[in-house]
């Protein structure tokens, strides 16, 4: 059941989540599923061949986690606005931890919605992942 | 640096059809198992599915291809989708076009002078209308960037 309008007061968060570790395996099914790869995330040597110690996530990878995990709570058809800022990368063997949090509450144009801040943090370094803002609307 | 006058460049529009196998394999790739992306028979698009359009378009012949930046000098910055309505559904065909909307430079801490590219995609219907458009902003960065972006 998604939340209802009584419920998403101001200051109302969604259920924390917790997902991973990530793998490379994730890395992989991800970018076979959207059609981005870029070898940074797979291939080894590339990435270490442009300085990093590893591959490390997609960050459109925890952006579709973060994603879904706004809709498993208020719904998939009521989606009207979802943004990241990517910060922290995310490396194989991270825990994500997502969390959503009602700012705004408020009705337009007859519709009832909701502003979201959002968060994706590493459970490792407590640094954020993802910084974002959604959208809903609330039947 | 990437060239100023490339603001303003777009490409041709193409056809993407909204397939319920896609839609079912991306939710599933973003660990989610709700109902409304794997057992409907005509499932919304998840909040990123849109970003399959590069599995489309194949990448080739998108605007930021053809700007020539080095992978290995590419971070993606951020990431924005507006909705005008319900996501669009499996079944349904949506004609995209992507632009390249700004440019613009910052120092960074890290990864030296920093390059900004910001591209706008919108997606229409079989009516034309606009049903959503994303924004995506992508970072070359001077030096192997060590944090900051994805």
């Amino acid at each position: 059941m998604t939340a209802t309008w009584d419920e998403l007061q101001e200051g109302a968060k969604a259920p924390r989540r917790e997902y991973g570790p990530l793998t490379r395996t994730d890395f992989v099914r991800y970018q076979g599923a959207s059609g981005d790869f870029n070898p940074i995330h797979h291939d080894e040597e590339f990435a270490k061949s442009a300085g990093f110690p590893s591959v490390f996530s997609v960050g459109m990878l925890q952006a579709g986690i973060l994603g879904c995990y706004c809709t498993e709570w208020l719904g998939a058809e009521n989606v009207r606005r979802f943004a990241v800022q990517f910060r922290e990368q995310v490396w194989p063997g991270d825990h994500l931890v997502c969390e959503a949090t009602v700012r705004r509450r408020y009705e337009e144009r007859g519709e009832r919605r909701v502003d979201l801040e959002l968060l994706v943090t590493r459970e490792e370094s407590g640094g954020a992942a993802i910084k974002g803002e959604a959208t809903f609307v609330v039947p | 640096m990437v060239d100023q006058s490339k603001v303003g460049l777009t490409d041709e529009p193409s056809t993407m059809p909204l397939e319920r196998g896609k839609i079912r394999e991306f939710a599933r790739a973003c660990k989610t198992n709700n109902a409304a992306y794997v057992d409907e028979r005509s499932p919304v698009v998840t909040p990123t599915f849109l970003t399959t359009v590069n599995f489309w378009s194949g990448g080739g012949r998108s605007p930021m291809q053809r700007l020539d930046i080095d992978l290995r000098r590419l971070l993606h910055g951020g990431q924005e989708y507006v909705f005008h309505g319900p996501p669009p559904r499996a079944g349904t065909e949506l004609t995209f076009q992507t632009r390249v909307d700004q440019i613009y430079e910052k120092e960074g801490r890290r990864g030296g002078t920093m390059t900004f590219i910001e591209t706008v995609t919108e997606f229409r219907d079989p009516a034309g209308a606009l049903v959503a458009e994303a924004r995506s902003t992508a970072i070359v960065t001077g030096q192997a960037p060590t944090g900051g972006g994805a």
